[in-house]
């Protein structure tokens, strides 16, 4: 099954549990960690539902969107993008 | 008595005698808007890649939980509407007891009946059409960084908006920035009332029908409750600036921070100053005693505070500088010239 990991950033803000997860897209390997885990949706998504602006996804190495398709051993990694200062 | 700041990286705490700063709260994220009510303080944060978070102490700081923030809804299929529907930074706090107010940019004035727990964006203003004819003033997007609160009289200030007012809890609203003018603008809209650059509106808690505005083009008064506004030609050194605070008690006595008018934001002259009317705007004393005299520090819109008492002043800059007058501007003393850039200042 895919598994999703969050980047210990998002860690101080929020309790985010590295998930195994049955999804076929990005976007509904996602969906799967919030339902186990609410409190982490609004640091991922913004509330149209979109990827926050500032936050990228990563499958197997290279950088993906919602809709992307991922395979039954994909590791889809969510970390931040390097802003400010 | 404290002094919450608001800054670039965590909320500070300084209590009164010694205002030494305290250990901060939420260090190295962003602290857009602070609301102090009792014992419980709201924080509202901008967390650079997760969004934009609220959280609420409810004993004055030990200990914070996260509450929902203002949330858009979904933006409608097939609208032209030009801005994204989606929560960028709160702008202010305003409210007490479970009955809040949050500014936002991208201009959504949200209401929550419950301390937070839950916010509803107020749709009988959001969905007017004049809205479409906002635009940002120091951000992408416009925003609400003024709510002034009188029983049903809600009265906001929206950078590039205007001023508009409620008389009825937020049910229905119209614009109340007659008499204002955008010099910037092209001849034709300069006294549009919806297009004003109105930086920071405050209203006098002993005359409600009193406010102060500090504009983008200059000071102006309202003594007959925002619906005409006159120009207070007298602000010196000069009419540009963010911040205004009045005199909880006495409605003909404002403070402002003038700067050097809107090409520059630095301290005219370089000259950190303080401008007082004691008279309604008709005169201004300018205050500089323990303020430096070679400073660069710009006071935004909610960097400038006034306690309960109106003897108690604060003020803190975007370059870190903080400082506090106990004699209503009189003197001043610097309590800090080191914290992160400061957002807003506000006594509890």
């Amino acid at each position: 099954m895919p598994r999703v990991v969050f980047t210990s950033h998002l860690q101080r803000h929020v309790r985010a549990a590295e998930a195994e997860v049955s999804a076929a897209t990005v976007g509904a390997a996602l969906e799967a960690v919030f339902r186990a885990q609410p409190q982490v949706r609004g640091y991922v998504l913004d509330e149209q539902g979109e990827l926050r602006k500032h936050v990228f996804v990563f499958v197997d190495g290279r950088r993906a969107a919602l809709g992307d398709a991922v395979r039954g051993e994909s590791a889809i990694h969510v970390l931040q993008a390097l802003t400010g200062g | 008595m404290r002094l919450h700041v608001g800054t670039r990286k965590g909320l500070f705490t300084l209590e009164s005698g010694s205002w030494t700063l305290g250990r901060p709260a939420f260090l190295g994220d962003p602290v857009s808007a602070v609301l102090l009510d009792g014992d419980s303080i709201y924080a509202a944060l901008n967390l650079g890649h997760f969004g934009v978070k609220l959280q609420r102490s409810d004993n004055r700081g030990e200990s914070w939980s996260e509450i929902a923030a203002p949330a858009y809804p979904p933006k409608p299929e097939g609208t032209d509407d030009k801005v994204p529907w989606k929560l960028v930074q709160i702008w202010t706090l305003e409210g007490s007891g479970r009955d809040l107010w949050a500014g936002t940019i991208p201009g959504g004035l949200f209401h929550s009946t419950d301390r937070g727990e839950t916010w509803t964006l107020v749709r009988s203003l959001w969905d007017r059409k004049e809205r479409q004819e906002w635009f940002g003033g120091g951000y992408d997007h416009p925003g609400i960084h003024s709510i002034c609160l009188d029983a049903a009289t809600i009265t906001i200030a929206i950078s590039c908006g205007g001023v508009w007012q409620s008389k009825d809890g937020g049910a229905t609203w119209q614009l109340a920035a007659q008499g204002m003018h955008a010099d910037f603008m092209p001849p034709e809209r300069r006294m549009d009332q919806n297009i004003q650059d109105v930086h920071r509106l405050v209203q006098s808690p002993s005359r409600p029908g009193v406010f102060y505005a500090q504009h983008h083009n200059g000071v102006f008064r309202s003594a007959d409750g925002a619906a005409s506004w006159q120009d207070v030609p007298a602000i010196t050194p000069s009419k540009f600036g963010f911040a205004v605070a009045v005199h909880p008690q006495d409605p003909d006595t404002a403070w402002f921070v003038p700067a050097d008018k809107d090409e520059r934001r630095v301290p005219l002259d370089a000259r950190l100053v303080v401008a007082r009317t004691r008279d309604g705007g008709k005169t201004f004393a300018v205050l500089s005693k323990g303020l430096p005299p070679q400073a660069y520090d710009l006071v935004y819109r909610h960097g400038l505070a006034i306690d309960d008492t109106g003897n108690r002043l604060a003020i803190g800059s975007t370059t870190g500088g903080l400082w506090l007058s106990e004699d209503q501007g009189e003197s001043w003393r610097l309590l800090s010239a080191h914290l992160p850039p400061i957002y807003c200042v506000r006594f509890a």
